[in-house]
């Protein structure tokens, strides 16, 4: 079989999957635990607890805060030390609610055991009803970008969804949560899709995984044999394979069209495979996210490895329970080295999209010193989206607004394969994200005005 | 515990370089090299060694006293690179002094005046070339007959494959052409044939093990290379087919300039297209200025002036020739 992939661009960095087969322990309960109030892409949410409360795992701590947004659950049982600010992945301090934890004490109405619930046996879950449960429990996007999951399972009017695609492909180096999640709850997983299929009233389902992960391909093809709408889809490894649009395009061969353009207009759903998961917890379980797989990574962690954490814990806690940090500078990233943030703080707390903690020691960390652009075009021809990084580093750099936004700067999706390719080590991302950036501005300026 | 260190986003880089880059370009050239070495002996190692010593030296040269530049850029491969390039594009019995000259034009004005590395329109060792080739005409068109391993400007000179294509085409005799080596011998090596010409045109075999090479390490892509000699082949071919007195494709492919100029000047990264339909296009045009100067033009040899052409077209294919944006197609 001719294995597929996306068709333009990609690079191939190195895996570093040191984790990969290492079962998921629990991570212990943190002392204190942080929740921001925005974790997701959309309005913050507005807290429900003020200092004193006493709240148990499980309980809403913070509502919905628009439509575009969703709320947050304590993951832990204590008392609400403030309601106030706190470092977070993007090196802010932000509003966040603080609470002391005490035993771990959880909410009666969710069910903590480990039967599997299957949707034969629940013909009283319509898709409405599904979607609800999904809004209600919080749940998000977990591989990173933090969409708010019940708003993808609703398209406009205008687009119609023929599949929901499960992105299992973890094409980020070191990274490895997704693929432990998949070899321990495969069953779920599948039901998680299944629901996903059912609200989103689609009929087919597929599961694209890269072929560095043959266990999980095996595993998934095998459990899903006896069911012809849901397909098991092996990738050839390509970063960045795990972007939504790279996704689509060799899941089911089309190309999603520049921005504002998203994948249901091609007919398509993508859902993380921690989403799916998280979906059955929330739809069977009646379990609210506020808890989630998390690699604890780096070559210089005397115990690296993956874990179940409650959301909130400071990364201290898990790189502590690893070995503590290495001697000497490191970079602590919240996600993989090509798409993960470098955070300014090890008492930044694990949210609903950290799917990993990185750490990368100094020598591998700092880059080395620019050199003239030899117009090699090898950011060309590795740019997932056709653009001209090059073109677009050089004219934001001039700040020739104009030009970029004519050249396309709005379909960049960030993934890093320009900078981490460029022979002359230039800065091509940085410059693109300023340029990004600021004609996004101008677009919602433009749009404000009509 | 050590401070963090914070940087945006991607916090890991490739093993490429634009060392690895340049030295690879080197590397591939040795085989080219070390025939030339065979069959003109002395005279090539000179010329190679004089053109790769001045573009180091005027390299180092301009940047620290005219540019003023901390980082010099004389270690990165380029300068060698221009030097070897150049030395190869000329005769092996040329005189210091005018080796020199070229190397001045190449690196100082073919480069340096428009800012170095990465920044000049045409390439440098081209410039060069052209240069001399202009000025010196008598010196930079009496090419030494392979063989003559310890000559150096003493050493007989002989016609080239292409000023005999030349005659044939003036005469319009097709029975000139029976004075050619056959294409066998021009692609393995014309020494034992009396071949003649510059360093760098005498065995097409060296020069495509360097672009095999070149592909493997993924240094330059397929298009350019292919595109220009594709294009020579099928118009020479065609030429051929209406008219012998044009001389067979595979004698014309195998002749001259063109396969150094095919792989190694035009695929210059800072002087060509920057994505693969802009090469294409870049390549299609070469081949085609080259099967016109070398029939029809002043000169027998076309390639160096054609890739100058093109060059100057590069901001204007880069301009108007975009790579296919992702979701241009959009349903199978």
């Amino acid at each position: 079989m001719n294995i597929r992939t996306f068709r333009i661009g990609g690079i191939h960095p190195e895996e570093n999957k040191i984790t990969a087969e290492m079962p998921t322990q629990v991570a212990a309960l943190p002392k204190q635990a942080i929740f921001p109030l925005s974790q997701h892409i959309g309005a913050p949410t507005k807290p429900v607890v003020k200092k004193g409360d006493k709240v148990k795992v499980g309980t809403l701590i913070a509502e919905a805060g628009g439509f575009v947004s969703a709320p947050i659950y304590s993951s832990v049982s204590g008392t609400v030390f403030k309601v106030d600010t706190a470092i977070d992945a993007t090196g802010y301090r932000v509003p966040a609610i603080i609470i002391n934890v005490e035993g771990d004490e959880w909410e009666e109405n969710i069910d903590r055991s480990d039967s599997l619930e299957t949707l034969d046996a629940h013909p009283e879950l319509t898709p409405e009803e599904i979607v609800e449960r999904i809004k209600v429990a919080g749940v998000t996007g977990m591989g990173g970008a933090g969409f708010p999951t019940f708003i993808k399972l609703c398209p406009p009017p205008t687009a119609k969804a023929e599949c929901v695609i499960i992105n299992a492909v973890e094409c980020e180096p070191y990274i490895t949560s997704d693929y432990r999640l998949m070899m321990e709850h495969a069953d779920e997983i599948l039901v998680g899709l299944e629901l996903l299929m059912k609200a989103a009233k689609v009929d087919k389902g597929y599961i694209g995984i890269e072929t560095n992960k043959p266990q999980a391909i095996e595993l998934l093809t095998q459990k899903t044999s006896g069911n012809p709408k849901i397909e098991v889809v092996p990738l050839k490894q390509r970063y960045p394979q795990g972007g939504e649009k790279q996704l689509v395009d060799a899941v089911i061969r089309r190309q999603v069209p520049a921005p504002p353009a998203i994948p249901v207009n091609v007919g398509a759903i993508v859902q993380n495979v921690g989403t799916a998961f998280a979906v059955y917890q929330a739809v069977m379980k009646r379990k609210p996210l506020f808890e989630r797989y998390t690699t604890v990574t780096g070559k210089r962690l005397s115990n690296p490895g993956n874990f179940l954490v409650r959301m909130g814990t400071p990364m201290k806690e898990l790189i502590d329970a690893c070995g503590g940090m290495p001697e000497g500078n490191n970079k602590l990233l919240a996600g993989g080295p090509m798409m993960g943030k470098a955070l300014t703080s090890v008492d930044v707390p694990v949210c609903k999209g950290t799917n990993s903690v990185t750490v990368i020691s100094e020598d591998e960390a700092m880059r080395k010193s620019p050199q003239p652009c030899i117009r090699c075009a090898k950011c060309v021809s590795v740019c997932p989206m056709g653009l001209e990084p090059f073109l677009l580093a050089t004219a934001s750099s001039m700040h020739n607004w104009e030009k970029v936004e004519a050249e396309g700067i709005t379909s960049c999706i960030e993934c890093g394969s320009c900078q981490f390719t460029c022979p002359s080590h230039r800065p091509i991302l940085d410059n693109i994200r300023l340029g990004k950036s600021t004609v996004m501005g101008i677009i919602r300026a433009r749009n404000a005005k009509k | 515990m050590g401070k963090l260190i914070v940087s945006l986003s991607p916090h890991a880089h490739g093993t490429d370089s634009v060392e690895k880059n340049m030295y690879g370009v080197v590397i591939a050239l040795v085989p080219a090299l070390l025939v030339s070495f065979y069959f003109f002996g002395l005279g090539s190692a000179i010329v190679c060694a004089t053109s790769v010593v001045a573009c180091m030296v005027f390299e180092w040269a301009i940047t620290k006293f005219i540019l003023k530049r901390e980082n010099g850029t004389v270690m990165d491969g380029s300068a060698i690179l221009t030097g070897l390039l150049l030395g190869f594009n000329l005769p092996s019995n040329l005189p210091i002094w005018i080796i020199i000259i070229g190397a001045l034009v190449a690196i100082g004005i073919g480069k340096m005046t428009f800012g170095g590395l990465g920044c000049n329109l045409f390439n440098p060792a081209l410039v060069g070339r052209c240069f001399l080739l202009v000025s010196f005409p008598a010196q930079m068109t009496s090419w030494p007959v392979a063989g003559q391993l310890g000559a150096y400007t003493d050493a007989m000179t002989g016609a080239t494959p292409l000023s005999v294509m030349k005659d044939a085409i003036k005469s319009g005799d097709a029975s000139v052409l029976g004075q050619l080596p056959d294409s066998l011998s021009l692609l393995i090596g014309n020494a034992g044939s009396g071949g003649a010409g510059c360093l760098g045109e005498v065995c097409a075999l060296a020069l495509l093990v360097g672009l095999v090479f070149m592909l493997w390490k993924k240094i330059i892509t397929w298009h350019i290379p292919v595109s220009i000699i594709g294009t020579v082949f099928v118009l020479s071919g065609l030429l051929h087919f209406i008219n012998p007195v044009y001389a067979d494709p595979f004698t014309v492919i195998f002749s001259g300039g063109l396969m150094l100029g095919a792989i190694f000047m035009a695929t210059d990264y800072v002087t060509s297209p920057m994505n693969s339909r802009g090469q294409l296009i870049y390549g299609v045009a070469i081949g085609l200025l080259t099967i016109v100067i070398r029939n029809w033009g002043a000169y027998p040899e076309g390639m160096s002036f054609a890739i100058l052409i093109m060059n100057a077209f590069t901001p204007l294919i880069n301009t108007y020739v975009k790579p296919k944006r992702f979701g241009e197609v959009v349903k199978k």
